[in-house]
């Protein structure tokens, strides 16, 4: 008994949470996907209807909206806060005085949530108490930054916003990768005379490979789930200019009483995420079979 | 003697037979919770508790009542709904489709409520033959409110056509003067845009367009025409304007920075609350053109078990619509009356006006619902205008572009 006991406690101890897991993410997701496939409006239906609720999200220009500014969000988000974060990291790590102190200060955007973030920016960039204002306070009339207010450049504010939030938090994460990096061959490529520039472009930063890879995971499921940054900055306006599919998704589910058209929305962000982690499943699965 | 001691058996059987009786009992979902409204529910729970009831608040704040639908989602999905739930409009037909709603109509013929109430308010209140909910007031929304000194000193009357209106904005705006002061928010956008094809189609056009969703009416001819006041519009509104609040865009017409503002009589209790007198410090007028576009905010009835609950659902009912609480709870909230038999001597004189308007466009049959404020349209199709509206609002596209996408968006949300 003692021993059956023994051989089958870690099945016992994580099968809750297994159990837990399978109802309330995977059994949460197949209902989705059925409720996607039906006409529900105000509440749940269960007869399957087809690709109804499919072919309406993808005829709604609202939605093209929110997907291409994902694409331009994410594109964005990603890049720029990994190129600024490695950047940091880089200067940071020239063993300067009081490294401590300025990390902390580059860190400590992270510890605000993005409701903060989007507020504060609001009043930033809103042109007629923020930056707008307070330039054309000191006499330069003719200075115009209205971005927020405008429907064509207000998703470039969310991802401003968000790159503040986040660059630093990249620049840890690089930080810690470049320290990892054994100082050996550093020293042998200083000795041997290289170029500092060199070393970094041909030693470290190749070195860094899953660094870089764990960044872009993390940058993109914020990215593609970013929703209460938008909700605080705009609130999807002007108009819908600075919609994403979360904020779609919600206002389908939870203003409109379309919660058909919501899970088809759902669905599609869902695959999205997959399209991105999929791969990176596959690459850390292989890599641990060879 | 003999009277009295029959008087005392009578009232003791009387009250034997009351205490046999269920005792009332509601538990009512709203959204109320901020100031005068909060008052206003208030007064409803004291005349609940008086006439022997037990009232179970349930308010959920926040999202402009998305919060509580969603509570209500969970609470009718789980079968156990509450008595009352504050709904309106269309909605009310939604849920009832869901098989959910009670029957009040023994309240509601026993009070009279047709008599009472403006046929097409009570229209709302019924799924199919049954009564099922109870309004509780009227909003008006196509008002639009003007600082009176603001026009004096540029000697401008209240504009009666929207071609007056823009002769005045030019003129304001030569002033230095914001003609229109106008929250950039979807559903605001959305009233404005519903006083102006109101306004420009007139009463019969905004039946057929904005209610039966007519795709001819959609693409007409004077839809295009109310997509270029829309554009004319956008230019005598500040560049500031986008996501603020309503009750900014009020203030900016209180301390004079904007002359104009279009927005439903809520705006009138920040006027008031401000100390501002109507007809002297502020203007109440209807927006240009005829027509009534009403607001009604009502109780649904859910189905419940138990006779103390549908007690509490059916005393509930006569209370709301009754004459004390319609004239208590309207004149802390700015609304009016939805039974026209209540006296208005208390009220302002914008209440006042409402009130005559409402009466009048009931019997020419220009009394319309809101579609900006879920009362002509369900979720999905009012979302789906709105959104163009929006989006026209806030580009350059043109008037062409605009009812095409408008077409395409309501035959998408069916």
């Amino acid at each position: 008994m003692a021993k059956w006991f023994e051989t089958h406690l870690p099945k016992i101890v994580l099968a809750p949470s297994f159990i837990a897991i399978l109802i309330f993410v995977y059994g949460f997701i197949a209902w989705t996907a059925w409720v996607s496939l039906t006409r529900s409006r105000l509440l749940p239906k269960y007869e399957i209807e087809g690709f109804i609720q499919y072919e309406r999200l993808f005829d709604s220009p609202r939605w093209d909206t929110a997907m291409n500014n994902l694409y331009i969000f994410g594109a964005l988000f990603i890049g720029v806060s990994m190129i600024l974060g490695l950047v940091l990291a880089i200067l940071l790590d020239q063993q300067i005085r009081v490294e401590g102190a300025i990390r902390t200060i580059y860190l400590y955007p992270m510890a605000l949530s993005m409701i903060v973030t989007g507020t504060a920016w609001k009043w930033i960039l809103n042109p007629g108490l923020g930056l707008e204002a307070m330039v054309k306070g000191w006499g330069f009339e003719t200075f115009t930054f209205d971005w927020l207010v405008n429907p064509d450049m207000a998703i470039y504010t969310v991802v401003m916003a968000a790159i503040w939030q986040s660059s630093g938090f990249v620049m840890a994460l690089f930080l810690a990768g470049l320290r990892s990096v054994d100082t050996e061959i550093i020293r042998a490529a200083q000795i041997d005379g290289i170029p500092t520039w060199r070393v970094y472009v041909s030693i470290i930063i190749p070195s860094m490979a899953p660094i870089f890879l764990s960044a872009f995971i993390v940058l993109a499921h914020l990215a593609i789930k970013a929703f209460d940054l938008v909700i605080a900055l705009t609130g999807g306006g002007p108009g819908y200019a600075t919609d994403l599919p979360a904020t779609y998704m919600y206002a389908m589910a939870f203003s409109r009483g379309d919660i058909g058209q919501a899970a088809s929305s759902a669905m599609i962000m869902m695959l999205v995420v997959f399209a991105i982690v999929v791969p990176y499943l596959y690459s850390e699965l292989r890599a641990r079979n060879d | 003697m003999k009277y009295t001691t029959l008087a005392a058996i009578s009232s003791l059987a009387l009250s034997v037979a009351s205490a046999g009786h269920a005792e009332p009992q509601a538990e009512v979902l709203h959204w109320w919770t901020a100031g005068g409204e909060a008052k206003a529910v208030g007064v409803l729970q004291e005349e609940f508790a008086e006439n022997g009831g037990t009232w179970t608040d349930m308010p959920v704040a926040g999202g402009g009542g998305d919060a509580a639908m969603t509570a209500l989602r969970a609470r009718v999905l789980s079968g156990n709904a509450p008595t009352a739930v504050q709904l309106k409009g269309p909605a009310i037909q939604e849920w009832y489709e869901e098989g959910v709603l009670a029957d009040i109509s023994s309240v509601a013929e026993s009070e009279g409520w047709d008599d009472l109430l403006p046929a097409s308010i009570a229209g709302h209140m019924k799924c199919e033959d049954t009564w099922c909910a109870a309004p509780v007031n009227v909003h008006r929304v196509d008002w639009i409110w003007a600082n009176a000194e603001v026009l004096e000193a540029n000697g401008i009357e209240m504009p009666t056509t929207w071609d007056e209106f823009n002769a005045a904005a030019e003129k304001l705006q030569e002033a230095g003067v914001i003609p229109l002061a106008h929250g950039g928010q979807a559903w605001q956008d959305a009233t404005v845009f519903e006083t102006v094809v109101l306004g420009l189609g007139g009463p019969e056009f905004f039946q057929k367009a904005l209610v039966d969703l007519d795709p001819e009416a959609l693409t007409s001819d004077t839809m295009k025409a109310s997509f270029d006041q829309m554009r004319t519009l956008r230019g005598y509104v500040d560049d500031n304007f986008s996501g603020r609040d309503w009750n900014l865009a009020t203030a900016m017409v209180m301390n004079g920075e904007a002359a104009f503002q279009i927005m439903g009589d809520w705006a009138k209790g920040e006027f008031l609350a401000a100390g501002k007198v109507p007809g002297e410090d502020f203007l109440c007028a209807s927006t240009p053109g005829d027509g009534y576009l009403y607001n009604v905010d009502s109780f649904a009835m859910f189905n419940v078990d138990g006779d103390d609950k549908k007690a509490g659902q059916e005393l509930l009912a006569k209370l709301i619509v009754g004459p004390n609480f319609q004239k208590v709870f309207n004149m802390n909230k700015g609304s009016i009356p939805v039974r026209t038999d209540v006296s208005l001597e208390e009220f302002d004189t914008c209440a006042q006006k409402s009130s005559e308007d409402m009466t009048a466009a009931s019997e020419s049959g220009a009394l319309l619902p809101s579609y900006a404020h879920g009362m002509a349209l369900r979720g999905a199709q009012a979302g789906a205008i709105t959104d163009v509206v929006t989006a026209h609002f806030n580009s350059d596209m043109s008037s062409d572009e605009a009812v095409q996408m408008l077409a395409d968006a309501v035959a998408n949300s069916m």
